[in-house]
């Protein structure tokens, strides 16, 4: 079955309205998802966010509660898993222990009746793709996990499915062996062309690997965007908090702008940032990342004009390439610096603990995120594809 | 632990109290009814060590009917069974939910009851004057003259519900063990309800066919109760011939020669089966097992 040819012109996968109950629990609540054709596509948020469940649906394994769900344009809500043109990368590999490498690999083209000749030729290409051709009558477990998992793929992938689902398939494997993989996987996606759906909740992993992640929280999506787009402009404070390290500054909303707010914030100063649809008197948080944050010692060297906001070294932390200071303001908000070492005589200039420190920034780099509840990351959802 | 004592043997210490029971009470009995199975001689006159061969082959001959009865009441209890108990042990598994144990310990409870005690009442239940024949000979089912109690089909009946735990609990067991993502992956793969079944469940489950097989044919087989009291001696099967020889006739060096006998068989049929069906299933749930 190929799905290359079709056009373009209906998502990948599409959920409309959305809700999935288990009892009194929601696990994922009315949502909206297009995910665009051939595209590595992440879902991101930490665990019982409705990842999975959302996984599983597409798949064919839960059934939506609420709401359809569509397959290159067509409502596959209600098909069993088995019509499905999807295929699954489990989490713990979910290989047939009975059956070897390569029976494993040539379960789903059996069942679809490809002719016997057509089977040995593909499961060997695919086999051969990622690198286990030698182990193909092997039983799995004869083999360490990391082939576990390549075979997991190959006996997803040589199905050519219009979507591969990945439910954290990396999560069993230890940390160098997973960047190792992140990159192949990576690689084979490209390669291969097809929609990757990949469910994590290690945001490093899909900052490396997507092309769109959606973050996830309590059943909904908070953000879907670009890897770039969801680190340097988060757009609540979740995906703000979530992806790399947090830096938020309470503060209240005092005048808004195109584009931009003023926010005051609890630390004291009153700061522009970038922001959309705030309304005045609003609670939100302003977020710089570390290492968009400069530092300098409060004796009067920091340079005028540049919003600032000043506090007290807690802690430096020297990192190798980079030092990281903890400074905390006048609020009690601790803020996490990251100050490359790259002038030895400038990082022995930096206030050490206990100090003043006066942080500052380029305005472009702060942004004001709020709570979901505020309304407005509507906006964001849907990518056009 | 001191170094000495351990290397002292230990291991062969701990041995000591399994093997020693296994010799006093398996292996010198054996070799008693080994030396009684080559007597000659009558049960008036007594009998005297004779290497008297002949015994086997003359128990074979004189009760070749009542051993191919045996196996094929067993073999068929045993395939009832199986019937019966893979669709359940299955429900139990997969679907039992948090009524598993309820399920479980409702397969077991009738067995509380002495065996002998369960097996007279079915006599009670089968018999001529009960409630079941006289129901089915009204809604004709059974003729007139027709009986259940002593014919061959109480027999097997009563054997396959005597049995039929020892075929239940390992297939539960293996059932049970089975990750339910292998299922979902044999979904996934576009495999159907069916296919499923048939590639995956089964396979994995086969230890449990094995164990349960085994467990119910091998008491089957020797079993001579359901015969006495739910049969005739035209039902009457090798267990029934050893205890008479034994205890009514006498004739210990032909009850001994059977027992000998059938033990044989036995451990034939026994490699045979777990040749041709176990092997390479339990080696293959064994990894799995490892792993896990």
């Amino acid at each position: 079955m190929s799905h290359e040819g079709q056009g373009g012109a209906a998502p990948s996968v599409s959920l409309r309205g959305v809700t999935k109950r288990f009892g009194d629990f929601t696990a994922v609540r009315d949502m909206d998802l297009d995910v665009p054709r051939g595209q590595f596509f992440t879902m991101l948020g930490p665990s019982g966010c409705g990842k999975t469940t959302t996984l599983r649906m597409i798949a064919g394994f839960e059934e939506p509660s609420e709401g359809t769900v569509l397959l290159d344009g067509e409502d596959v809500t209600g098909l069993p898993a088995f019509r499905r043109p999807t295929n699954t990368v489990f989490q713990s590999y979910a290989l047939f222990p009975h059956l070897s490498v390569e029976r494993n690999v040539a379960f789903g083209l059996e069942r679809r009746r490809v002719s016997k000749d057509e089977v040995r030729r593909r499961v060997g290409e695919e086999l051969e793709r990622v690198g286990l051709a030698r182990e193909a009558k092997r039983k799995p477990r004869q083999l360490s996990g990391g082939q576990q998992q390549r075979v997991a793929l190959a006996r997803a992938l040589v199905n050519r499915p219009a979507v591969l689902l990945l439910d954290e398939p990396l999560g069993a494997l230890d940390l160098k062996l997973r960047k190792q993989l992140q990159i192949e996987l990576k690689r084979i996606q490209q390669d291969v062309g097809i929609t990757f759906i990949y469910v994590t909740h290690d945001q490093e992993e899909a900052l490396t690997m997507s092309d769109f992640i959606a973050v996830m929280n309590r059943g909904v999506v908070e953000q879907l965007d670009g890897p770039e787009e969801i680190y340097e402009r988060p757009s609540t404070t979740f995906v703000a908090g979530f992806i790399g390290v947090s830096n938020l500054m309470p503060g209240e909303v005092v005048s808004t702008g195109t584009g931009t707010a003023e926010l005051r914030l609890d630390a004291g100063p009153t700061v522009r940032t970038g922001a959309a649809g705030a309304t005045v008197g609003e609670r939100a948080h302003a977020v710089v990342r570390p290492e968009k944050l400069q530092l300098h010692a409060t004796n009067g060297t920091g340079p005028d004009g540049h919003p600032s906001v000043d506090g007290q070294v807690e802690s430096s932390l020297y990192l190798g390439t980079a030092t990281q200071v903890i400074v905390r303001l006048p609020d009690d908000t601790h803020m996490t610096v990251l100050v490359p070492n790259t002038d030895e005589e400038a990082r022995r200039r930096l206030p050490a603990a206990g100090h003043g420190a006066r942080l500052t920034w380029s305005t472009e780099n702060i942004h004001m995120v709020r709570d979901l509840a505020a309304g407005a990351v509507h906006d964001d959802e849907g990518i056009k594809a | 632990m001191r170094a000495g004592l351990k290397k002292a043997g230990l291991p062969y210490l701990l041995l000591f109290p399994g093997l020693g029971w296994l010799l006093l009470f398996f292996a010198l009995p054996l070799g008693f009814m080994l030396f009684e199975s080559l007597k000659a001689g009558t049960p008036d006159s007594g009998f005297l060590f004779d290497w008297s061969v002949s015994n086997y082959s003359d128990a074979v001959s004189q009760f070749d009917e009542q051993f191919m009865r045996s196996f094929e009441f067993a073999g068929l209890a045993t395939l009832i069974s199986f019937v019966i108990g893979y669709p359940l042990a299955y429900v139990i598994a997969f679907r039992g939910g948090r009524w598993r144990n309820a399920l479980l310990l409702a397969v077991i409870v009738p067995f509380f009851v002495t065996y002998l005690i369960r097996t007279l009442s079915w006599e009670t239940i089968l018999s001529d004057d009960g409630a079941v024949v006289s129901t089915l000979q009204t809604v004709g089912i059974l003729g007139e003259e027709g009986r259940l109690l002593d014919t061959t089909a109480s027999v097997v009946l009563g054997i396959t519900y005597n049995f039929l735990p020892f075929m239940i609990l390992p297939l539960y067991a293996s059932l049970e063990r089975i990750d339910p993502r292998l299922l979902e992956a044999g979904y996934d793969l576009y495999g159907r309800r069916r296919d499923v079944f048939m590639r995956v469940t089964l396979p994995l489950s086969m230890p449990g066919v094995v164990a349960g097989t085994l467990l119910t044919f091998i008491p089957a087989a020797g079993d001579f109760i359901n015969a006495e009291l739910l049969g005739t001696p035209r039902q009457s099967m090798i267990g029934n011939v050893i205890q008479s020889r034994y205890l009514e006739v006498g004739d210990y060096p032909t009850a001994a020669a059977l027992s000998f006998i059938l033990m044989g068989t036995m451990l034939a049929v026994v490699l045979v089966w777990a040749r041709v069906a176990g092997t390479e299933a339990l080696l293959g749930t064994e990894g799995e097992e490892r792993r896990a």
